[in-house]
């Protein structure tokens, strides 16, 4: 990516972000523009670059941050209504870390609201539109950020990944994604939606970008007790088998689309001919993965937005009349607390974040739990450990990230097992708390029933496309065992 | 604090009121505050008392998205301390749960506690009458804020949220009021000795719940029990359950059921009332925390805390049986500092532990002298120095008293108790050629003879006007029984 130095100034760097913002306005890319403080931090390092003073690996580099991680700059309102008003006092130990380097954040980007989706759909402030084809989702959660990277809005971009949020938008929009081990990068100051499952990560154009990300925001936080101990850099390479995997039950499915199979097979002869034995996989397991993560994941989602009630921040509804808000069959003797609790959550949470809230609060349940949420847990130690056992096979397994290209916008967002089946192929990782890194691997022949006739954008000079309207970016994740993260980069680079 | 030691009228009370009618059982959850420097899970001031609302708060603490518990390794090193307390099993691994329930006292709609794997195993609780209470368990959460309500509206203040707390929970061993009350004494006390708490029940440092349930002598399974929420001194514990006793058997006698609930406590009122029912019962929904791993504790870092537990109630309980009475020893075991004290001088002064003790228990613990009792205590060589200059007469008991109260004002800190004796001129003149001479003086003097006549004539109770005198003589610093000794010899 392009830093800041004696050749490029950190302003000509952000102006240039900011002049793609404002062309791509109707994307909905951004739910706040930083543009004044980012320029001023940017005549602050060209300044210090001038006077021959030292500054960051990542100076004057402007960068997208999604909106669920907390930041002095702007509200943090994670693209929920329940979140709006809230100025962070504190900074996310991930943007320490980037703002340590000197990188500049250019503006926050939009995701479902609280992460909670595969399209960008289900944000308060309306869907994100797909960098390729404005008709079409961006994918989610993290599509602001993807579609951010993808048109030029900045050098860089966070996300979060807690099923699949980082690498499929990357997918749907022809960039790089990395969604790192487990702990690898700090969770403080970011949003929680399945604190088991959630890691920070980025997007960016290639994996010598996304290397360099992970060598400044990775390493142990005392502030995270969940973060590991430093490791990124320090992988013993000396593992090395020169076997790469497949896993048979997602390439024989016959719910993955058939250009993603060829592009699957392409990648695979690419790394055969580096030298790479291919390996076929049986994880049977992996079946139960997605009804497994779609239970542990509504319960700690339901579990960690308990915290939002209107109380202490964010949104707090005016509607607290009772005789105008209860139906007659409602309990009279609600409390003016209850109402506040009632109304608050009604009209500040989307409906999917109803839907895993109450889908989390069933499973958590007196009398369910053994059911439902210790079962899942015993079914996620089980996928845990058929990761475990293929990679004493295979140095890696490659995947598609989701079954299908970038959907329709309206397509599925009616529909929630469909947008759940979206994930099927993304959240065993998550599940297991492997790293993979997503990576564009071609594009569709076609854009698939097209309307590009009646392309709804009404300047056709905005219209993002450098390819054709007609194609739609394909895109794979490799998957390795726990801190593998270095190499699976260097993977992905022998083979594009 | 109720230091009165422990009366048997109350218990026969309840016995001669309902004779065996009804078999009492009774078991105990106490929350203790543990004494940290910072809260369970965030690094502000854990010692909100004398601040103002909200400015012991983290932003961990008020729950801003995407705060992360930090767990405080003073709380566990206390957890373990208040263990051994409790002669308990460590375990060695144990995990964190979040326990949710909406209200403004639980910033993040959940309470950080140990449902499923508690740090502290099975224990007891060794009573002063021999009887030991069985510990089920103990497990570390943090405590909730604090809500005010006013006319039509509440406040919330977050300083308590997430001070550690321990709860502590028995065993249903308890069979009557007075033995609560001795349970949660002896608790608090152990709680106290092992430094592990400020222990002040006014402040909250210690919270009872206590279930109470009623079965015939002859019913093979427990009754339904009703529990008494928040009791914060041993005295309500004590006439909760006496009360819940009287409430339960006359709904026992009319045929009634009991009904599984939480009450409240009034002490104003010396009454029960029902909270809320069980059976809507609030579901807590418990999950593991995530957020937290599990906490593995190494068999070295257990026995080192363990092994740093002080002294306990029943080590000094056994160290004195034979060098002090009980009464007055069950006095000064609300105190540790002045248990520490009298066992300093145990093993380097022991002819002054009986008379140091008695001064602890009747005159540091008068109410009047409530004011001198603090973390400074005199050393223990000046107490044994006050103690031998009483015992070789160089003081009067009254003097001694004196120089005892006053070498716990700050003042004095720096100044031995002969200095002090020697400052306020209280020596007492014991030599015996001079004591002569004074009363010599005192005879001659025509104002006594009537006395001294009086005397010889066998009316001995004017002796103590004789040593009165002579002691005004002396103006105070004779030892009046020398005086009385050598009058005596005198006049015969």
């Amino acid at each position: 990516m392009k830093i800041a130095n004696q050749t490029t100034s950190a302003v000509s760097l952000v102006q240039a972000a900011l002049g793609k913002i404002d062309q791509y306005q109707d994307w909905h890319i951004f739910t706040f523009v930083n543009r004044d403080a980012a320029l001023k931090r940017a005549r602050e390092i060209d300044k210090k670059i001038k006077n021959g003073e030292p500054v960051g690996r990542l100076a004057g580099v402007p960068y997208a941050l999604k909106d669920n991680f907390l930041s002095k700059e702007g509200e943090t309102t994670a693209s929920a209504k329940i979140l709006t008003g809230l100025t962070s006092p504190l900074n996310a130990t991930c943007v320490e870390k980037l703002e340590a380097e000197d990188a500049i954040m250019i503006g926050r980007t939009n995701l479902d609201a609280f992460a909670h989706g595969s399209s960008t759909e289900n944000s308060f402030f309306g869907p994100t539109k797909n960098a390729f084809d404005p008709e079409r989702v961006a994918g989610g959660s993290s599509g602001g950020s993807a579609v951010a990277v993808a048109l030029g809005c900045a050098e860089f971009a966070t996300g979060t990944d807690t099923g699949g949020s980082i690498r499929q938008p990357a997918s749907f929009n022809g960039v790089f994604g990395i969604k790192p081990t487990y702990g690898a990068i700090s969770r403080y100051g970011v949003v929680a939606m399945a604190s088991s499952t959630d890691v920070v990560g980025f997007f960016a154009k290639t994996p010598a970008d996304l290397d360099l990300l992970m060598s400044v925001a990775s390493g142990k936080d005392a502030k995270d007790l969940t973060s590991l101990p430093d490791f990124y850099g320090f992988e013993d390479k000396k593992l090395k088998k020169k076997k790469i995997g497949f896993v048979k039950e997602f390439v024989e499915s016959p719910a993955l689309n058939p250009e993603l199979k060829t592009a699957l097979e392409a990648k695979l002869s690419a790394f055969r001919s580096k030298g790479y034995e291919i390996v076929e996989l049986s994880l049977p397991t992996l079946e139960y993965a997605l009804a497994t993560y779609y239970i542990l994941q509504p319960a700690e989602v339901a579990s960690n937005l308990s915290r939002y009630d209107g109380i202490r921040y964010g949104f707090r509804s005016k509607n607290l009349d009772p005789a105008k808000v209860c139906s007659a069959d409602e309990n009279p003797e609600k409390t003016a607390l209850d109402l506040c609790y009632q109304q608050t959550r009604q009209e500040g949470f989307m409906r999917e974040n109803k839907r895993r809230i109450m889908i989390g609060n069933f499973v958590l349940s007196s009398g369910f739990y053994d059911a439902y949420f210790l079962k899942a847990a015993k079914a996620r130690t089980l996928i845990i450990k058929e990761f475990e056992k293929a990679f004493e096979k295979v140095d890696a397994i490659l995947s598609p990230v989701a079954p299908n290209p970038a959907f329709r916008l309206g397509e599925k967002v009616n529909d929630p097992v469909s947008m759940y089946l979206e994930d099927v192929m993304s959240v065993p990782v998550n599940l297991a708390g492997i790293p993979a890194v997503a990576f564009p691997a071609g594009w569709t022949e076609s854009n698939p029933a097209s309307k590009s006739t009646k392309n709804p954008t009404k300047n056709p000079t905005k219209n993002p496309t450098k390819n054709p309207v007609s194609k739609l970016p394909l895109g794979l994740q490799l998957l390795g065992p726990r801190r593998s993260d270095k190499q699976l980069l260097e993977m992905v680079e022998e083979i594009l | 604090m109720p230091a009165t030691p422990s009366s048997k009228t109350t218990a026969d009370k309840t016995s001669s009121q309902n004779p065996q009618k009804y078999g009492l059982t009774i078991g105990i959850e106490c929350h203790v505050q543990l004494k940290t420097k910072t809260k369970l899970f965030s690094e502000v001031d854990n010692d909100a008392r004398g601040k103002a609302p909200n400015s012991c708060v983290s932003p961990v603490d008020y729950a801003l998205p995407g705060m992360l518990p930090r767990l405080n390794g003073e709380a566990v090193r206390l957890a373990i301390r208040a263990g051994a307390a409790m002669n308990a099993e460590i375990n060695p691994k144990s995990r964190f749960d979040r326990k949710h329930y909406f209200y403004p006292d639980s910033p993040k709609g959940y309470q950080i506690t140990q449902f499923y794997s508690p740090i502290i195993g099975a224990g007891f609780i060794e009573l002063p009458s021999g009887k030991k209470i069985r510990i089920e368990h103990a497990h570390l959460e943090g405590d909730a804020g604090k809500l005010s309500h006013y006319a039509d509206y509440s406040l919330v203040d977050f300083n308590r949220v997430d001070t550690p707390l321990l709860e502590i929970v028995s065993m249903p061993d308890i069979s009557s009021a007075e033995e609560a009350r001795d349970y949660c004494k002896e608790l608090w006390r152990n709680m106290l000795f092992a430094d592990v708490t400020n222990g002040d029940l006014y402040n909250g440092n210690m919270r009872f719940d206590v279930n109470i349930s009623l079965k015939k002598p002859e019913a093979t399974e427990l009754g339904t029990r009703a529990e008494i929420k928040n009791l914060n001194s041993f005295r309500s514990v004590e006439r909760a359950v006496l009360y819940e006793y009287e409430r339960q058997s006359k709904l026992l006698d009319h045929g009634e059921k009991i009904v599984q609930e939480t009450r409240g406590w009034s002490d104003a009122t010396g009454k029960t009332t029902a909270q809320r029912s069980k059976e809507v019962a609030q579901d807590y929904r418990y999950m593991p925390e995530p957020d937290l791993p599990p906490l593995n504790l190494s068999e070295d870092f257990i026995q080192a805390e363990y092994s740093a537990c002080p002294k306990l109630p029943q080590d000094y309980r056994r160290d004195f049986a034979k060098k002090l009475p009980t009464d007055t020893l069950e006095v000064l075991l609300d105190y540790p500092l002045l248990m520490s004290r009298l066992s300093e001088l145990a093993t380097d002064h022991a002819a002054a532990l009986a008379y140091i003790a008695n001064l602890f228990s009747s005159v540091l613990l008068a109410e009047e002298n409530a004011s001198l009792l603090n973390d400074k205590l005199p050393e223990a060589a000046k107490l044994a120095e006050l103690a031998d200059m009483k015992a070789q007469n160089e003081l009067s008991s009254t003097s001694a008293k004196e120089i005892f109260l006053k070498l716990f004002e700050e003042k004095h800190y720096d100044k031995s108790p002969r200095a002090l004796a020697k400052e306020l001129n209280l020596i007492q003149e014991n030599d015996s050629a001079a004591l002569e001479a004074l009363i010599n003086e005192v005879l001659k003097d025509p104002s006594t003879k009537s006395a001294q006549e009086d005397f010889k004539n066998g009316k001995e109770k004017v002796l103590g006007f004789l040593v009165g005198s002579v002691m005004k003589a002396s103006k105070g610093k004779a030892n009046p029984a020398a005086v009385s000794k050598l009058l005596k010899n005198k006049l015969k």
